[in-house]
């Protein structure tokens, strides 16, 4: 039951990264792909139907680590207080960002928006891949299992460690340059004219840097947690998302060669949710790693879970995904086709 | 300075700005359900006219509830982790369901609402308002089936580490207490979108604008807002009955009453003196408490002298002023909606000059009867966390201190303060420009000329 709701929590964070993570990469790149108001609302009406669903999978998977795992809740995120404080400032200003820039036609409002919106997405792009090194590297837990970290000391990821250090700012760029690349790759499927354009010559070059970045990446989190390639070469699920993210990759490059842009976004997705898997299969079962020795990190096993209340919660979990997913293909369906920019007053 | 206060009142002052807008979102969606099926029938375009002005304002609102709400659910982690820590294999349970079964709901069919309508059936769009009637009234069935379960906790068990689990669902979702709490807090909701709707629709009548809409608006919003008003009453009484027998304590503090005995009176008016444990210069009505409270007008009502002092509510004073102005406020709306219908009825209403300037200043009572109501229960509710088993100066982050919240409280304010400035001005803009006909769609592109 608690290797299961390992799973069920990593799988909704990487349902949250495939997806929240085409419309941030959208706002990491609307500067760039779109330069004129309809082309900036050409990026929002693709995203506009989406992007508030997407994020709701960040609150699921906080749901799912809540009930399963309310030791690695507390912990986690009273840890890095000031870093959730401020993600959670920038969702709010890229969700007013986006809400209501259209409201108003003056082009000053909707440049101030267009900003907020960029940086907002970028930023946040930036903190979940430093969220992530953060996990993989290890945080200072103390015998009761609390702790703080300031935010950067010497950058050596070695203790005492910092948020910030070589290997976080790597995860950090890492995240921004893969997000970056899997919304260049929406917007050119979603999209027709020069954002289309724009976007397709973007995804190319991204791609390239993210093939290049991942291995180096990889190499490096074994450099910082030696305990993450001898638990992929144990289990077979590791290796199962391992093929599955180099699939992906592949299903990439073909679909930018043919001008599939459906073929390329979906191997997009499949990259980020094989590149999630496989790091939380190798992660198994610590769930907050100590960098001041194992016993100190806390597992799957002593997340302050019990059997019952899972297996409770794992019936209307049951009941609620295909509920979700089922949304999901809904506005997918709804939505069909190419986004256009709406006429004021009747869209984003 | 103490941590546990910043911790509480950072808590407080993002959960009661959060809840200006969900509660008009969940009384204004109930609203647009009634609208959009009376848009179904023949002649239903003014209804349809009527429901679109409604879901533009919904839209705005539904937007800053969303970005206020995502940082209450983080706040268990970041403010009070020991709190997640203890009770997260209970509590987790509705706060993950939310998600799943609500929030998942209401934001894949919001666009569809707000947009949508062109591109779908009349059918189409009514299932597009019903499916975020139906999100929005669970998102809130959720939470209160959370707080029930800190005010009134069952269904729960010990663990040998002490933590809090689950033993039996069914008694913790099916909580009595959020089901009075649930039923009570939706109808208020409905009364504060019903006064809403009240006072743009007297606004309109008085400015001499959209006068045909307008009285829609005002005939809906007064009509709904007096059943509704009526059913809160009826709620708060079952309400407060629940409180007499499972808090005593909380309503002896939101009463003032320090001194126990039979034949209690009803305070209408008085203030706590808690140095001397008295009520100064008080109004009572003789025996109504006991009557209120246990249903005879002799019961034995127990007073803050028959409790331990370190389990009193640690803000008498504010409990019972916010319980005081929250009945009060109850009691002039009722009567206010009352006279509206009764107007209304006689064919009096868009020519009562008074009762129509009435109705457009009266929109911030239920706002200001919501917020000082979920005072009075978390304020009642204190000293504990959960009631009786785990106190509040035990559920905060240890590693998080009182420097670090004062700045994130802070920058909440300051960002909270632009949003609201935001806020008004588009509300503004829309109330300004008001209910209009659907523009049908001429040439493609149009949008992309007009800028």
């Amino acid at each position: 039951m608690f290797e299961l709701w390992y799973a069920i929590t990593a799988l909704m964070l990487a349902m949250y990264v495939a997806l929240d993570g085409f419309d941030l990469g959208a706002g990491i790149l609307s500067p760039l792909v779109a330069r004129t108001d309809s082309e900036r609302r050409q990026v929002l009406a693709a995203i506009g139907p989406y992007w508030d669903g997407n994020e709701v999978w960040l609150l699921a998977a906080g749901g799912a680590l809540f009930v399963a795992f309310p030791r690695v809740l507390a912990s986690g995120i009273s840890g890095f207080y000031f870093a959730i404080v401020l993600v959670l400032w920038c969702l709010l200003g890229r969700g007013i960002a986006i809400e209501f820039r259209s409201h108003v036609t003056d082009p000053l409002w909707r440049s101030a928006w267009d900003f907020v919106f960029a940086a907002a997405s970028t930023l946040l792009a930036v903190f979940f891949g430093v969220a992530f090194g953060n996990l993989m590297r290890g945080v200072p837990l103390d015998k009761d299992g609390w702790f703080s970290l300031v935010l950067f000391t010497d950058f050596t990821a070695r203790d005492p460690v910092g948020i910030l250090d070589w290997y976080t700012i790597l995860t950090g760029v890492f995240a921004l340059v893969a997000l970056a690349a899997h919304g260049a790759l929406f917007l050119a499927w979603k999209t027709e004219g020069p954002v289309h354009e724009r976007s397709d010559r973007l995804a190319r070059r991204l791609w390239i840097a993210v093939a290049v970045l991942w291995p180096i990446v990889t190499i490096a989190s074994n450099g910082v947690n030696p305990a993450l390639f001898p638990g992929m070469a144990r289990r077979w699920l590791a290796a199962l998302a391992v093929a599955l993210a180099v699939g992906g990759l592949i299903a990439i490059f073909v679909g930018l060669r043919r001008q599939r842009g459906l073929g390329a976004f979906l191997g997009s997705c499949a990259f980020l949710l094989g590149t999630i898997g496989a790091s939380a299969a190798s992660y198994f079962p610590v769930m907050l790693r100590a960098t001041g020795g194992e016993a100190l990190s806390i597992t799957a096993y002593m997340g302050g879970a019990d059997e019952a209340g899972l297996r409770t919660a794992l019936r209307w979990f049951l009941v609620g995904l295909p509920l979700a997913l089922g949304y999901l293909v809904v506005v997918f369906q709804l939505h069909r086709g190419k986004a256009v920019a709406a006429r004021d007053g009747e869209g984003y | 300075m103490d941590d546990l206060v910043l911790h509480r009142f950072q808590f407080a002052f993002t959960i009661v700005y959060h809840y200006l807008f969900p509660q008009l979102t969940m009384g204004l969606a109930l609203l647009i359900v009634l609208m959009k099926a009376r848009g179904l029938g023949p002649g239903g375009d003014r209804w349809n006219d009527a429901a679109r002005f409604w879901i533009r304002i919904f839209g705005i609102n539904f937007a800053v509830g969303v970005v206020t709400g995502i940082p209450m659910e983080f706040q268990f982690g970041t403010n009070w982790a020991r709190f997640s820590r203890h009770a997260g294999s209970v509590i987790g349970q509705t706060l993950a369901m939310e998600g799943l079964f609500a929030f998942f709901l209401e934001s894949s069919f919001l666009f569809v609402l707000a947009w949508g309508e062109r591109r779908l059936s009349r059918w189409g769009h009514f299932f597009a308002a019903v499916a975020l009637f139906v999100g929005s009234w669970l998102s809130g069935y959720f939470i209160i089936a959370t707080n029930a379960f800190m005010q009134h906790p069952v269904g729960h068990g010990v663990a040998a580490d002490g933590t809090l689990r689950l033993v039996d669902f069914g008694a913790f979702v099916l909580n009595p207490w959020a089901i009075a709490q649930y039923a009570h807090n939706m109808l208020a909701a409905v009364v504060t979108a019903s006064f809403v709707m009240a006072a743009a629709g007297a606004y309109y009548t008085l400015a001499g604008r959209h006068q045909p809409i307008a009285r829609l608006f005002l005939r809906l919003g007064v009509g709904v807002g007096l059943v509704a008003c009526v059913l809160v009453a009826v709620t708060g009484d079952r309400q407060a009955k629940m409180v007499a027998r499972h808090q005593p304590v909380a309503l002896a503090a939101m009463e003032g009453r320090f001194e126990s005995g039979p034949r209690a009176g009803l305070v209408l008016i008085g203030q706590p003196n808690v140095a001397e444990r008295r009520l100064d210069n008080p109004v009572v009505i003789p025996w109504m408490l006991s009557f209120l409270a246990y249903g005879t007008f002799h019961a034995d009502v127990p007073g803050l002298d028959s409790f331990p002092a370190d389990v009193w509510p640690d803000n008498i004073e504010l409990l019972y002023y916010a319980f005081h102005i929250m009945a009060g406020l109850g009691t002039i709306l009722t009567a206010i909606a009352l006279l509206a219908v009764l107007l209304a009825w006689w064919g009096g209403l868009e020519r009562s000059r008074p009762m129509l300037w009435v109705l457009m200043l009266a929109f911030p009572l239920p706002y200001i009867a919501n917020t000082v109501g979920w005072m009075t229960a978390e304020l009642g509710r204190q000293p504990w966390l959960v009631y009786g088993l785990f106190r509040t100066a035990a559920g905060s982050s240890p590693t998080v201190h009182a420097g670090t919240v004062l700045f994130t409280l802070m920058g909440f304010c300051g960002l909270y303060l632009v949003l609201f400035v935001l806020f008004l001005f588009l509300i503004g803009r829309e109330i300004a420009h008001g209910p209009g006909p659907l523009i049908p769609v001429e040439g493609a592109g149009a949008g992309v000329a007009h800028v």
